[in-house]
């Protein structure tokens, strides 16, 4: 991107924010020995940078004071350029709203992608979905159903591309072609986890991928729990889709309700443990979500827009509207269905039709399951 | 003294006319065995000695050479005992040599002198009427396969002493012993009639077998993948005596055809997945058959298809294309047939749960590489996909929707319809259509065309998986016995893959 465009469309990055990135970036083996050392990452974080160097560069104190002080903030700029990211720093008015709540909130956001998108997705209504890494093909489901069913009203879903529930809720936004924000814990240009390299390419090409770090930095232990803040701040409203007792994605949640946001959950069996957390979660007060329409109310609250996937499943002939209903109602295989006293040519045609129409996904060992 | 007598070696599963030459001269005693002679035929030797003494003839103590011609082909196994032996009597004066004109011999011999069948007994049979002999000489036990070509008389024979009669003009010729039909049934083909439930696999199975499609099989543990597709072969039409030939031919050459008589079951191959390529199409030092020679005009089974090695998986390649494999020996290439109906089974996940009663205990990334390893060249030659779910206790219960006798009607009524439709284009079914041939012999409604497009358009698959929908749509117009492939064809088409073809797969 030309620097000409860059003017354009905001200012250009501050030299003290981008310094301030670099010095978490320097700092990033420093921070992660505080972190295990149980120091709380926002008190650290919040820290100005010559109380942040005071604090954890040790013996190394004054090389880093030396190299803070000839800080080369067109290097960083051509870092940044050669990797095709953008920085949106603090300073500037792209720079996401609800971020500044953060008390320790990035300088800077390194965004890979188109940078006018990210600009749009981040002032569209955001919600973040989140949840376990190892989750289960229902969790998997309803994450992106849900997501599918968000981002097809607009909504954009904010995630961090992690294995399972993170995934599956980009996926679900990209299934819908709606828009959808990766934050991820190292630089933004890399894939974070490499297994995801073509997701991470999908989100780049149609909504962004944003990170604190800047390019080239590798995700660290403690930017995990650094990126959630960011997550958490991004979301108008955060959705924990599954979590086990101890889950990260708590913590997320936690940090959205520090920042005075709501917290949904998706429910499950009470006796599995991947719903341990997201049924404390509702006990302790977390609104209930079954499906994209209850967090559209919650966004939207009386007025929220009819869900697409309803107008459409309202707009079936009666037979496939019977056939997805009982679907729906748990008879999800074929041999369900004719058991029903169905034609089997009948269920297989009604079936593909369905699905062929965005109604019904099919799931491993020939299982059906709603979209809508 | 010089004498000459036919005999075959088999090549890949040809036969090749082989001359025995025997010179016998004065000299220090001695028998040489020359012309490209493998290690069992060098051993030959003292089989040929020992059965020449003890069936009461003289051994000559003089020096024996013997030729097998031509020289450039390399002759393995036992199958030209008793020509030399046959050659041996006759260069020494012991029998007449002027029969050996008509007759070819083929045949194994004992110690004892007893005269033994061996393997490729058709193939030699056939090579004898090709080669214009009259006769083939053969042992008494399996004669009855020679004897399935016709033109040429077979005697069958006891022993080598037999052999001498029979030449000399003291015995006439014997007939093989019919066998008795008692001993060789039919075989009992596992029928539909004692299947429960699983409606969509029943149907894959009627709609493979009736457009000559590749089928998989995706099913958790004791679902019931491997007792669907035993019960295919029941649904296929019944050999043809030229494909009963081939399969007898095979089965003989590789040793499993033992009761003599034509093979008259189709052949169903469950090779486990441990197999290597060359066992699966064929090969070896001596090439032998694969098991997908040995499933030709039968059903090649992959049972665990992900379990399989990818370079056993790649060389399927060409038999499933071409109909035969080419296996390359020592400048050689020689064919085998490979037209089989090819059904793969798999587990859904490596646990094998996945989406069954009891929950799936695999992570995302054992996942990933389960659907890596079941992608690739193979899977897109699999046209007709299930998934097979364990029958419930309802269905247990219930009678039979239906028999194999039922099914394999409108099978055949099928499979005629598209011979029909197909003539003069080299495909004799729906499962070999081509991109070409679906474009000229399809006849599809231009409102299923449209339909079709509108959801490739819409990127739920591949072109491969376009194609793939066409010819299974065609498949099950002809089954309903519709001239044009209407909109529900297509429909239902769609209705026979698995989950991983759809977009998205690549996320969640």
């Amino acid at each position: 991107m030309s620097g000409g465009e860059e003017r354009r469309a905001g200012r250009a990055p501050c030299r003290a924010c981008l310094r301030r990135a670099w010095l978490v970036a320097r700092l990033a083996g420093n921070i992660e020995r505080a972190w295990l050392a149980r120091r709380p990452l926002p008190a650290v974080l919040a820290l100005p940078d010559d109380e942040l160097i005071a604090a954890l560069a040790g013996d190394q104190r004054k090389r880093l004071e030396a190299e803070h002080a000839v800080f080369d903030a067109a290097a960083a700029l051509r870092s940044c350029r050669a990797a095709a990211v953008t920085p949106v720093c603090a300073c500037d008015r792209r720079y996401p709203q609800r971020l500044r709540e953060l008390p320790d909130a990035p300088a800077v956001l390194h965004v890979f992608g188109d940078v006018a998108r990210f600009e749009r997705l981040v002032a569209a209504p955001c919600v973040a979905i989140v949840g376990a890494r190892r989750a289960t093909p229902y969790g998997l489901a309803q994450a992106r159903r849900i997501a599918r069913g968000l981002a097809a009203s607009g909504v954009c879903v904010v995630s961090g591309m992690a294995l399972g529930v993170d995934s599956a809720a980009h996926a679900g936004a990209l299934d819908a072609d709606g828009g959808t924000l990766a934050v991820l814990a190292g630089g933004p240009e890399r894939p974070y986890p490499p297994s995801k390299r073509q997701l991470h390419a999908e989100i780049a090409a149609r909504g962004a991928v944003v990170g604190e770090l800047p390019p080239g930095a590798r995700a660290r232990r403690w930017s995990f729990p650094a990126r959630n803040r960011i997550i958490a701040a991004l979301g108008q409203l955060t959705i924990v889709v599954e979590a086990g007792e101890r889950s990260g994605s708590l913590i997320t949640a936690s940090l959205a309700l520090d920042l005075g946001r709501e917290v949904g959950a998706v429910p499950g069996l009470v006796t599995a443990p991947l719903a341990a957390g997201t049924n404390a979660l509702i006990a302790d007060g977390a609104r209930l979500v079954r499906g994209p329409r209850d967090v559209l109310e919650l966004l939207f609250g009386a007025d929220a827009p009819e869900l697409e996937e309803e107008r459409r499943r309202r707009a079936l002939p009666a037979d496939l509207a019977d056939l997805l209903a009982r679907v729906g109602a748990g008879q999800d295989t074929v041999g369900a269905l004719v058991a029903t006293g169905r034609e089997l040519d009948a269920v297989l045609a009604g079936l593909a039709q369905l699905e062929l129409r965005g109604h019904l996904r099919r799931t491993a060992g020939g299982r059906f399951a709603c979209l809508s | 003294m010089l004498s000459r007598v036919a005999t075959f070696a088999i090549d890949g599963i040809d036969p090749r006319p082989v001359w025995v030459e025997v010179d016998i001269r004065p000299g220090l005693p001695a028998f040489h065995v020359v012309g490209l002679a493998g290690k069992a035929v060098r051993e030959a030797r003292e089989r040929v000695r020992a059965a020449i003494l003890n069936s009461g003839f003289e051994f000559p103590a003089r020096r024996i050479t013997a030729n097998l011609a031509p020289a450039s082909l390399p002759k393995v196994g036992p199958g030209f005992d008793a020509a030399l032996a046959v050659g041996l009597l006759a260069a020494s004066g012991q029998c007449r040599a002027e029969a050996l004109e008509r007759w070819a011999i083929f045949g194994e011999l004992s110690l004892g002198g007893e005269l033994r069948p061996c393997r490729g007994l058709l193939s030699a049979a056939e090579g004898a009427l090709r080669s214009g002999f009259t006769g083939l000489i053969v042992a008494r036990e399996r004669a009855g396969e020679a004897a399935l070509v016709d033109g040429v008389t077979v005697a069958a024979v006891d022993s080598l002493r037999g052999v001498a009669r029979l030449l000399d003009g003291e015995d006439p010729p014997q007939p093989p012993t019919p066998e008795p039909a008692a001993l060789a049934p039919a075989e009992e083909l596992a029928d539909l009639a004692d299947v429960r439930g699983h409606q969509q696999p029943l149907r894959a199975l009627e709609i493979a077998a009736a457009g000559g499609h590749n089928l998989l099989l995706e099913g958790p543990p004791g679902s019931g993948k491997t007792m669907l597709a035993r019960r295919l072969p029941s649904l296929l039409p019944p050999l043809s005596r030229e494909e009963a030939f081939e399969v007898t031919r095979i089965h003989s050459v590789a040793g499993l055809h033992r009761r003599g008589g034509l093979v008259t079951s189709r052949p169903f191959r469950a090779p486990h997945h441990t197999i290597s390529a060359s066992g699966l199409v064929g090969g070896g030092q001596v090439p032998m058959p694969g098991e997908a020679s040995l499933a030709h005009n039968g059903v090649l089974f992959l049972d665990e298809l992900s379990e399989f090695g990818r370079p056993s998986l790649e060389a399927l390649r060409q038999p499933i294309e071409d109909g035969y494999v080419a296996v390359v020996r020592g400048q050689r290439a020689l064919q085998f047939p490979t037209r089989f109906a090819l059904v793969a089974a798999t587990n859904p996940c490596p646990c094998g749960f996945a989406g069954s009663e009891r929950p799936c205990t695999c992570g995302e990334a054992e996942l990933a590489r389960h659907r890596r390893r079941l992608s690739g060249p193979l899977l897109d030659r699999l046209d007709v996909r299930t998934t097979v779910q364990r029958a419930t206790a309802a269905e247990l219960a219930a009678p039979a929707r239906s028999s194999s006798q039922e099914m394999r009607e409108r099978v055949l009524a099928a499979r005629e319809r598209q011979l029909h439709r197909l003539a003069g284009t080299g495909a004799r079914c729906n499962g070999q259509l081509d991109a070409r041939l679906i474009r000229s012999h399809l006849a599809a409604s231009a409102a299923a065309r449209q339909l079709l497009g509108a959801a490739y358009d819409a990127g739920s698959f591949s072109a491969r998986g376009h194609d793939r929908v066409l010819r299974v749509a065609r498949t099950i117009a002809d089954l309903d016995g519709r001239e044009r492939v209407e909109t529900d064809d297509v429909m239902q088409a769609i209705a026979f893959r698995t989950d991983d073809e759809l977009r998205g797969a690549a996320a969640a």
